[in-house]
């Protein structure tokens, strides 16, 4: 795999993407970085070091989010990236994608209020030692933009265990001094987990936006260090 | 043998460990109007599918194969279904 120093960037654009141009634009516009759309249809990765999963609507969230995408070519070639251990990002619908097709445990369950929730959140760091979250102080609290649906993480109990003991939980939604609590707690996720990551540690899922957490414009940029920790590894 | 035409009915739902808030909202609609006797709600889905193929054998092992690749979710949900022939 190419480990130049800087990586490229690839961002899958699926029918009913509405993050991806966020993402690009972070990306290119922000931290000037070698950055391309890749189309649902393609079969091939290319050179593209780390693939983005954006969030949005992908196929219209028929039969359930995320379950159509994960047969699109562009995800038969992602997975077989994955096993060459190439890091992959699925942000929002991303994340989804990334569940349905067993790239990460579990599943998105529809919010405990049945409402779509487009709102600030706070989110605690909980392994900084990730290819994605390096550069963040650990038990660093965010504040992140949602907006989702399904965010409801789920998994058997053995699972969530395995996931608690080997620390592949990344991001839990928590108070603004840390604390995480049934009221931080926005869609009924099982511990508060707004993003989780594969044993291997070359797959993030996370529920919250961190590319509308990273322009300035925004005043909010608590989203701009997880791109970077990921340009990070490749220095 | 010629090939025949049969109809699967499959309905998926939700796995009894898990919590059914659109189930649990209908039935709060249904005890404001005094069917106090509706005990729990829970909403799944029905897919139906036709199927072009030569035996019920072949056409259960196709609705399996799809109910497992595709249309449940063994994380959350559990599925079942009918096949009949039609005409």
């Amino acid at each position: 795999m190419h480990q130049a120093s800087k990586p490229r960037f690839g961002i899958v654009v699926f029918p009913g993407s509405n993050c991806d141009h966020d993402c690009y634009y972070v990306l290119k516009k922000i931290l000037n970085q070698d950055v391309r759309f890749m189309w649902h249809k393609d079969s091939s990765i290319k050179d593209v070091d780390v693939v983005v999963l954006p969030g949005g609507f992908s196929y219209g969230d028929y039969l359930r989010c995320g379950a159509i995408a994960r047969f699109s070519p562009i995800m038969k070639a992602v997975i077989e990236f994955e096993k060459k251990g190439g890091y992959i990002l699925g942000i929002c619908n991303g994340f989804q994608i990334l569940c349905e097709s067993g790239l990460l445990p579990g599943a998105l369950l529809k919010n405990e209020s049945l409402k779509f929730i487009c709102d600030y959140v706070n989110i605690k760091v909980e392994n900084n030692t990730t290819s994605f979250t390096n550069l963040y102080q650990s038990t660093e609290v965010l504040a992140i933009p949602i907006a989702h649906g399904d965010g409801n993480y789920f998994a058997d109990e053995s699972t969530i265990k395995s996931l608690e003991d080997k620390q592949q939980i990344i991001f839990r939604y928590c108070e603004r001094n840390g604390s995480v609590s049934q009221a931080a707690n926005p869609n009924g996720s099982t511990n508060n987990i707004a993003g989780i990551i594969n044993e291997k540690g070359n797959v993030l899922g996370m529920m919250p936006h961190p590319e509308r957490a990273s322009d300035e414009i925004l005043r909010h940029t608590d989203g701009k260090k997880l791109f970077e920790s990921i340009i990070h590894i490749f220095k | 043998m010629g090939e025949r035409l049969y109809l699967s009915k499959i309905i998926v739902s939700l796995k009894k460990s898990i919590l059914d808030p659109q189930g649990k909202a209908v039935h709060h609609a249904l005890q404001s109007f005094d069917l106090s006797e509706v005990e729990e709600v829970r909403i799944g889905k029905i897919i139906e599918m036709k199927l072009n193929c030569s035996t019920q054998k072949e056409a259960e092992r196709i609705t399996e194969e799809a109910c497992k690749k595709l249309l449940a979710n063994p994380v959350m949900e559990n599925y079942s279904f009918t096949i009949e022939e039609i005409v």
